[in-house]
């Protein structure tokens, strides 16, 4: 269910930060985790160590079901690193929660698809494994592995 | 409403050095070249000024070439005492500078303040042209969770805003391409612009893209150039030898999620907060601007400004500016006189201001618009925004 083909010449890795260590390492079981608050049950993206609702303390990583609907997205074309081939980033709003959202690659779509057939569809999401760090990257819901 | 603390300050001089492509020269030079102008231009020797402020603050090199020399190295420069020194980025976008040597005018921390704002960008950029990943080793600050995803440029974000304005309300790139378009016309008549050829619908449709919806005709072009404007209490307007340029409102507000990604009108931007700030602390409207420099460091930016600012609805802005006749520098609004920072010149937010004082003071030349009484500047898009108004003399 990995993503083995990474879309990007160059990838920036995130930096050392404990607060999103277990977001870049949550993809070791296939999963997607975000923060979540234990007393209020607000999800909150990027992470923060307390709930931006309820500013409650008990906030632990919780997985989610990957899944969400595109809400908007730009194929990136201009090649910012010599020899990069066009890609698309797009943000999704997931299914847990109307305001969190995640910026993603998107990967098995074609590069020319209409703007009004993809923003709106549903995707899940896989990892793509470099460097110990586990990327989230969007697929149509369903895609074969 | 005249008891704004802003209209305690104006506009008594403004200044700027060379602009243009990779000039060679360093941001000191520029700034100091800016600076010496704008004081003289408003009647002031350098002993007069006691206050610095900036945008971004920091380093020209470091940041290659996006901010210019920080604010104390000038200060050092000139020698000056100061009473006040500012410099920051996370403020009212580029007009955070401004507005705070408004305000420390109007606090009485200083009766003249030197507000600059320098690039480099195209020097330092070479001949690479931009490479916004050159030199990250990791993704920092709000980049943390973009750039790990290749929404490594500015465009890629904006880019979205403008896919889902576009979805979401029907605007079409020949609707957008009118700001390109406009920006160019402007340039034309303006001496110091980079950009001064004409630009035909076919050559916005045609031009290569960057991140779709964006081409290359929706982003702004890297230039090395220094802006300053000298802000002063307005007891000194009386003897200003220029027409004073006065401060009528501000707008600083920032409503909603700081960020690219999570704000919850993604068709839309921070801009929102900061337009409805500024008309709450004026009585003039929309309808009294008679020219309007928005920041246009991507065409989708200055659409989102004409629709926060209320020139026309939210979502609207595409049906607004169709044809471009109403935003021409001859229609009822006219946008970006001087070309923008699409064809004059991305000198990063303080252009507007430049343009717009001018305009007020009749001193714009060939691209002079007729009886400007009002001006709406804007800079900053995203999560960054700033704007004020601006009027022909002391309106209080």
């Amino acid at each position: 269910m990995a993503i083995d083909l990474d879309v990007l010449t160059m990838r920036v890795p995130p930096q050392d930060n404990p607060e999103c260590e277990f977001f870049w390492q949550s993809g070791a079981d296939g999963k997607l985790r975000f923060k979540h608050c234990g007393d209020c049950g607000y999800f909150s993206h990027p992470p923060t160590p307390r709930c931006p609702k309820c500013l409650s303390v008990n906030m632990e990583p919780k997985v989610v079901s990957g899944k969400g609907t595109i809400l908007t997205f730009t194929v990136n074309v201009q090649q910012w690193v010599p020899g990069q081939e066009p890609y698309i980033i797009a943000i999704a709003t997931m299914d847990e929660q109307p305001d969190l959202r995640l910026t993603a690659l998107l990967v098995g779509v074609p590069l020319d698809i209409a703007p009004a057939d993809l923003i709106g569809t549903r995707v899940e999401t896989r990892f793509l494994a470099r460097d110990d760090i586990f990327y989230p990257t969007f697929v149509p819901e369903g895609a074969p592995a | 409403m005249s008891n704004n603390p802003e209209r305690l300050s104006f506009i008594s001089g403004v200044g700027r050095s060379a602009s243009g492509r990779r000039l060679g020269r360093t941001a000191m030079d520029l700034t100091l070249e800016a600076a010496l102008e704008a004081i003289e231009d408003a009647g002031l020797t350098r002993d007069d000024i006691d206050g610095i402020a900036t945008y971004p603050g920091g380093d020209a090199i470091a940041s290659r070439g996006f901010g210019g020399p920080a604010a104390p190295q000038v200060q050092d420069a000139l020698r000056l005492d100061l009473n006040y020194l500012y410099g920051a980025a996370e403020g009212s976008a580029q007009l955070g500078a401004i507005i705070e040597a408004t305000m420390a005018v109007a606090a009485g921390l200083a009766k003249h303040v030197l507000v600059f704002r320098t690039v480099t960008e195209s020097t330092m950029q070479g001949a690479k042209g931009r490479n916004p990943s050159q030199g990250m080793q990791a993704a920092t600050g709000f980049m943390e969770f973009l750039a790990p995803f290749g929404a490594i440029s500015a465009t890629n974000w904006f880019a979205q805003v403008a896919q889902l304005h576009m979805h979401k309300y029907g605007t079409t790139r020949e609707q957008l391409a009118q700001i390109s378009l406009t920006c160019r016309t402007n340039a034309g008549l303006n001496p110091r612009a980079v950009y001064r050829d004409p630009l035909t619908m076919d050559d916005y449709m045609n031009a290569r893209m960057i991140s779709t919806p964006l081409c290359l005709l929706d982003c702004d072009v890297p230039v090395d150039g220094s802006t300053a404007i000298i802000i002063s209490h307005v007891d000194y307007a009386k003897d200003a030898p220029k027409i004073p340029v006065h401060i009528n409102a501000v707008g600083t507000a920032q409503y909603g999620r700081p960020s690219w990604d999570q704000y919850e009108d993604m068709t839309s931007m921070m801009a929102q907060g900061a337009a409805k700030q500024l008309w709450s602390r004026t009585d003039l409207k929309p309808a009294d601007v008679d020219v309007a420099e928005l920041y246009d460091g991507f065409s989708i930016i200055t659409l989102a400004w004409l629709e926060a600012l209320g020139f026309c609805e939210q979502g609207e802005g595409g049906a607004f500016i169709e044809g471009g006749q109403r935003i021409a520098r001859t229609g009822a609004l006219p946008l970006n006189t001087h070309g923008g920072q699409l064809s004059e010149g991305r000198l990063h937010g303080f252009g507007f201001v430049y343009e717009a004082s001018v305009q007020l003071r009749g001193e714009a030349g060939e691209r002079q618009v007729p009886n400007t009484e009002v001006a709406a500047v804007a800079n900053g898009g995203g999560p960054i925004a700033g704007a004020m108004l601006l009027t022909r003399g002391i309106s209080n």
